[in-house]
């Protein structure tokens, strides 16, 4: 009986992206918001934006929504939009302040999550993003089990080059295969960074085990693509900006654009069966 | 009536509301400077779906074992100044994901906290995962019998991380935990080749924030390659690289934790 409330509030969504890691502080929420806004570069498509980290909500601020609060109509819980076609939901709009601590066990935030997917009124939507806290908990088994109401086209799995990032997102991976998610790639982030003085290369966070690419071979998944470090994308999400906007020339924009096509084309490629629900 | 952790003189734990920001790092850290000042540490790593702690001292493949007391901590060199406790330990399989709802955690967290036999520590360090739910309710409560002296909260220095450390200050006041202070890690970045400073994370947030809130400042820790690839090693950062950039801001922290304590006593 839940499920089937969630399936007719999501029967108009064509596809849907989780963006996962087993790793905090990847880049999962910045890669999220980039590739909303990416995604929304196509006026014709309607994308929503789904942050289901209820403890550290970081969406809000990313996309310049922080203040906003949700509003509710005959028809269930209103996104706040961004653009006309890029609508957002977090928890953030819930809290009144920015010191409000969300102190809350597993069944609570669970009772969020379905809330955000049963009442939030997202209309036709193109591309639903979910962005998750890191781990391999709550969150995240709840998400999947809601989410098996519609097509998930699969996940999208955020790391950076450290083993102590890749012995995570390892999990994750793992994760993904016991509720069998399709992965439709691994992101490589924070992959370098070039001085801007004297342009040598450093690596800050040193893949000292072969990096994502050798954890994508091991696992068979695929390698979307690798992102330098850009001190302007840390500025722009604290700023609410879209880096790919305003730092268009960053090599670390081409290589996001690259990925969020390389996730476009996957998507493309698996068509929802047409389904006339009676 | 003793207890396993009847003979820890101090417990202190390691928060932030933020992942990805060096709770880890700062634990271990703080666990190498606290013993080369001659302490004995130990370090309760509670993050369950993501176990760091092994890891960064070169110890992943160790078993636990029992004791009459209950289990053994795995002890990191043969002095056994520093002694460690991670699920990362419990694991078959180190890419076995630990996909557990939050009574299972709970249940975890109260046995490392009831059950391993630390034995004579001046510290116990407890290393948490980022966020404000079932394994930081849980520790707390579980540790408020003992000598809680209260929590060192990271952060890195920009506004999204600042913005959650902001939710962890409250989880503080509201549990009556004690802030030791805020730690701004990644603080700046100086280029091994010519020296330039980049503030790659931006700069200040947690200063600012530590003000804001009125807690203590501990430092600002910049990042330091030598010191990402001594956590991927497993290797003492402490002893090996006391000339690299992120030393003095370690060792500063430890210190003032260490006056912190002599204060009270």
């Amino acid at each position: 009986a839940e499920l089937s409330e969630l399936r007719s509030r999501l029967q108009a969504v064509k596809h849907t992206v989780l963006v996962l890691s087993g790793k905090g502080g990847v880049g999962k929420s910045t890669f999220s918001a980039l590739l909303a806004h990416g995604l929304a570069a196509d006026e014709a498509k309607q994308v929503a934006l789904l942050d289901i980290d209820i403890c550290g909500p970081s969406i809000p601020k990313m996309m310049g929504l922080e203040g906003e609060q949700v509003h509710q109509s005959g028809s269930g819980w209103s996104p706040v939009y961004v653009e006309e076609n890029l609508g957002v939901m977090s928890v953030g709009f819930l809290l009144s302040s920015p010191d409000d601590a969300v102190i809350w066990r597993g069944p609570k935030k669970n009772g969020l999550i379905k809330q955000f997917l049963r009442d939030v009124d997202w209309g036709e939507v193109d591309y639903l993003i979910v962005d998750t806290p890191p781990g391999t908990s709550d969150e995240h088994l709840s998400v999947v089990q809601y989410l098996s109401a519609t097509h998930v086209d699969g996940a999208v799995i955020i790391t950076t080059p450290q083993e102590v990032a890749l012995q995570d997102v390892r999990k994750e991976i793992n994760f993904c295969h016991k509720v069998k998610l399709p992965i439709i790639g691994v992101v490589e982030n924070m992959s370098g960074f070039i001085c801007p003085k004297c342009k040598k290369e450093s690596q800050i966070f040193p893949p000292t085990t072969g990096g994502a690419e050798k954890m994508c071979q091991n696992f068979n998944v695929s390698l979307l693509g690798k992102v330098p470090l850009d001190p302007r994308i840390g500025e722009c999400c604290d700023k609410g900006q879209s880096f790919l906007s305003e730092a268009p020339e960053s090599p670390a924009t081409s290589s996001y654009r690259d990925i969020i096509q390389r996730i476009q084309e996957y998507c493309d490629q698996h068509h929802l069966p047409e389904e006339k629900i009676i | 009536e003793r207890t396993n952790l009847s003979g820890v003189r101090h417990i202190l734990l390691v928060l932030s509301g933020k992942g990805g920001v060096g709770k880890s790092t700062i634990s271990t850290q703080l666990a190498l400077a606290l013993r080369h000042s001659g302490r004995r540490v130990g370090i309760m790593d509670v993050d369950l779906c993501g176990p760091s702690i092994p890891r960064m001292f070169r110890v992943q493949d160790s078993d636990v074992h029992q004791c009459d007391s209950g289990w053994v901590p795995v002890y990191v060199d043969q002095d056994k100044s520093i002694s460690l406790m991670s699920i990362g330990f419990l694991l078959e399989k180190p890419d076995d994901a630990v996909v557990w709802r939050g009574p299972k955690k709970n249940a975890l967290i109260k046995q490392f906290v009831a059950d391993v036999a630390w034995g004579d520590l001046d510290f116990l360090i407890v290393d948490t995962p980022p966020g404000t739910s079932d394994e930081h309710i849980s520790t707390v409560e579980a540790l408020r019998p003992h000598k809680l002296l209260g929590a060192v909260l990271v952060t890195t220095p920009q506004a999204v991380s600042v913005g959650d450390v902001r939710r962890e200050l409250t989880f503080c006041k509201k549990t009556g935990l004690r802030v030791l202070g805020i730690v701004e890690n990644m603080s700046g970045f100086v280029c091994p080749h010519c020296s330039e400073c980049t503030n790659i994370f931006s700069k200040g947030g947690g200063e600012e924030l530590a003000k804001h809130a009125g807690v203590p400042f501990l430092g600002c820790v910049p990042l330091d390659p030598q010191l990402s690839q001594s956590l991927e090693e497993g290797r003492d950062f402490i002893q090996d690289f006391p000339k690299s950039p992120a030393f003095p801001a370690l060792a500063g922290i430890a210190q003032q934790i260490l006056d912190g304590t002599s204060q009270q006593s």
